[in-house]
């Protein structure tokens, strides 16, 4: 947990991240029509990365991290819809493909890392065939050498031992199943992978090996990753950007150094300063009141009734995301210019 | 599998079919009814004997059949008889022996049984499964509501309702019997059809009874696994709806309701005993029916003893497939 070790993860990477962004998110709207009403669980959400990038996505549950993940897949299921806005993965507009192009494009333009690695192989297929069928249903021509080759080469890249392919889930513990996750992931070497709380339902050791094998796989096919997670100390370990939901925005998007130095939101100075310390014991800082609910939302901007700095605009005005000159992004009437 | 596990199911199989052979043994022998007495009886009661040459010939009966004896030893020859599938004589049809009139019952009731219980099953299971695909066509997922309400429909009152209107309103189909009446069984294509004519209306009867069950429980399995991590992830791999409904669904949606076809074994002969019965089909039911109301002692063992051994074995035989459709349960 020392800072030094962040430096020299997001230097590396940053040397070799391209000049052009291989994912951009514009203007993603995504509502749920339930019983009680519209509930909208994305709000204009509009992001880019980089080749080669890490981005954390942090937010209490219910701020929308899962349903980007799954918006982006176009796996938003009913009553939710997609009801706005694009996404683009290396040249391509995932929302202009058709359902069949759309499944194409899943794991092998951008790949998705489920969260509840522990039940999310099938319990009666070795984990080799459902590697094999993965591969099949996007790669029709692929020669049976060249499957195994694949398969065999994904699994050492997480670090498992080839003899995997043969064995069946229940045989394997949680972190050996969630690197088969991941190696399922990376099959097909897609440009963006979104890994889903992938670590959450591990013991802190093997959590650190499972980011350890997600940054190693990462340097060596060079996609863009979207971590999400609470885990902000994870994050500081690992990321090169962290972006910060709140009721379905994105409130905050900047580089580790920024958002752990001189986080601009303040709901991200809430949540850095709610982080224990080892210089200072004592009661730990929560951030008073709660996540409104997306059904109900307040005025203005959606934490105006938690935050210390709330102005009469904030309850009225909902604000639009203001780029400061180091590139981060913050959504708040603070920044706002002339202010 | 291992040879551990192999003996161990085969000499639980051995305790039941004992169990099931003990108590076949001493229940009828609890009623106070007799069936040579009644016989006789019976016979008396139609003119020419005296009651004297009865007691007489009724004892001289006892004593061919080893009823006279002490019940322990009738047990103990009868347990050895067990053992070599010798049920003894028909005190009914004298001179024909039990395993003569089983093997001839056999048949009817095997055939019709093993076709209905596994069409109902795979019907039931895929339309149980496609009802609850959310991404299968509305119609389709809604063929399954008749056959949930039929459910509620017991098989024999399905079988009257098929003869009523089926066969003798329209007269599409014979009314019961084996095969029309003045036919001789032969190897023709032409008895083969007579024979099949003859067994729709039980078969649909069995089987309209029985499809709404597995539906039932088909659609409730497949709501819950719908909504598994490894569907969802199958999904986000990118797989094909119909490998996703067959390996990821379909698969794991069935390891229960193979459970639920050992579990509906005894109940699939119970309905069938009498929908044969209802149709005059020469089968096992209609047999155990004539021996029952004879008290004819060692058909009645004869038969339910070896339905019993039946639904033992086919659920040893399906414990022993259990292993090779559900992985998890292989080294246990």
């Amino acid at each position: 947990m020392n800072l030094a070790s962040t430096d020299t993860a997001s230097g590396r990477n940053a040397g070799r991240a391209t000049a052009e962004p291989v994912l951009s998110v514009n203007d993603l709207v995504v509502t749920y029509y339930t019983d009680l009403g519209r509930a909208r669980a994305l709000d204009k959400v509009s992001f880019t990365l980089k080749a080669g990038t890490k981005m954390g996505m942090v937010g209490e549950s219910g701020s929308g991290k899962s349903t980007l993940a799954l918006a982006m897949m176009r796996m938003i299921k009913p009553p939710g819809r997609i009801e706005g806005g694009n996404v683009w993965v290396g040249g391509t507009d995932l929302q202009a493909l058709s359902e069949e192009d759309m499944r194409k494009a899943r794991l092998s333009k951008i790949a998705y890392i489920p969260q509840g690695a522990m039940n999310s192989l099938n319990p009666v297929m070795r984990v080799g065939a459902q590697m094999v069928d993965a591969i099949k249903s996007h790669l029709r021509g692929e020669s049976a050498s060249a499957i195994n080759d694949r398969c065999v080469w994904a699994l050492k890249s997480v670090d498992l031992d080839p003899s995997v392919f043969h064995m069946y889930p229940h045989e394997l513990s949680g972190g050996m199943k969630q690197r088969v996750c991941i190696a399922i992931g990376i099959l097909l070497r897609p440009e963006v992978i979104i890994a889903d709380e992938p670590t959450s339902a591990l013991d802190v050791v093997t959590q650190r090996q499972v980011m350890e094998t997600i940054d190693k796989v990462q340097d060596e096919i060079n996609s863009a990753v979207i971590l999400i997670g609470h885990d902000m100390g994870l994050m500081a370990q690992t990321m090169d950007h962290v972006a910060v939901m709140y009721a379905g925005r994105l409130v905050e998007l900047a580089t580790v150094r920024e958002m752990f130095t001189s986080p601009k939101h303040p709901y991200s100075q809430a949540l850095i300063s709610s982080l224990p310390t080892l210089d200072n014991k004592g009661q730990f800082k929560g951030i008073p009141g709660l996540a409104p609910s997306l059904l109900r939302l307040p005025t203005g901007c959606a934490f105006h009734p938690r935050c210390p700095l709330a102005s009469d605009r904030s309850r009225t005005e909902k604000p639009k995301v203001n780029v400061l000159p180091g590139g981060q992004l913050v959504a708040c009437h603070l920044y706002d210019q002339g202010n | 599998m291992n040879f551990k596990l192999i003996a161990k199911r085969l000499s639980f199989l051995v305790l039941v079919i004992w169990a099931a052979s003990t108590i076949v043994f001493f229940v009828p022998r609890l009623s106070p009814r007799n069936a040579i007495r009644e016989r006789f009886a019976e016979l008396a009661r139609s003119g020419g004997f005296a009651p004297g040459d009865i007691e007489k010939l009724i004892a001289n009966m006892n004593q061919q059949f080893g009823l006279d004896k002490p019940l322990l030893e009738q047990y103990w020859t009868y347990l050895g008889n067990i053992v070599r599938m010798d049920f003894g004589y028909s005190l009914n049809r004298y001179p024909a022996t039990v395993t003569d009139i089983i093997s001839q019952a056999l048949p009817w009731t095997f055939f019709l049984l093993l076709v209905t219980t596994i069409l109902s099953f795979i019907i039931g299971n895929l339309l149980g499964a496609v009802s609850a695909w959310p991404k299968a066509p509305r119609w389709l997922r809604s063929i399954a509501t008749p056959f949930v309400l039929l459910t509620g429909v017991p098989p024999v009152i399905m079988g009257v309702l098929l003869l009523f209107f089926i066969g003798f309103r329209m007269k599409l189909l014979p009314l019961g019997g084996a095969y029309s009446i003045g036919v001789v069984p032969n190897w023709s294509l032409d008895f083969a059809l007579d024979l099949l004519r003859h067994q729709l209306l039980p078969g649909l009867a069995l089987i309209l009874g029985s499809v709404g069950g597995w539906v039932l429980s088909m659609r409730g399995m497949g709501v819950t696994i719908q909504g598994e991590d490894y569907v969802n992830f199958a999904e986000h791999k990118g797989l094909t709806g119909g490998r996703i409904f067959r390996d990821y669904y379909l698969r794991n949606t069935l390891l229960p309701q193979v459970t639920g076809l050992a579990l509906a074994l005894g109940t699939v002969i119970t309905s069938a005993i009498i929908v044969e019965g209802l149709f005059g089909l020469p089968g096992l039911g209609t047999v155990l029916n004539n021996a029952i109301r004879a008290n004819d002692f060692p058909v009645i063992y004869g038969i339910v003893l070896f339905i019993t051994i039946a639904i033992a074995v086919l659920m040893a035989v399906l414990e022993f497939i259990y292993p090779l459709l559900d992985p998890r349960v292989r080294n246990q």
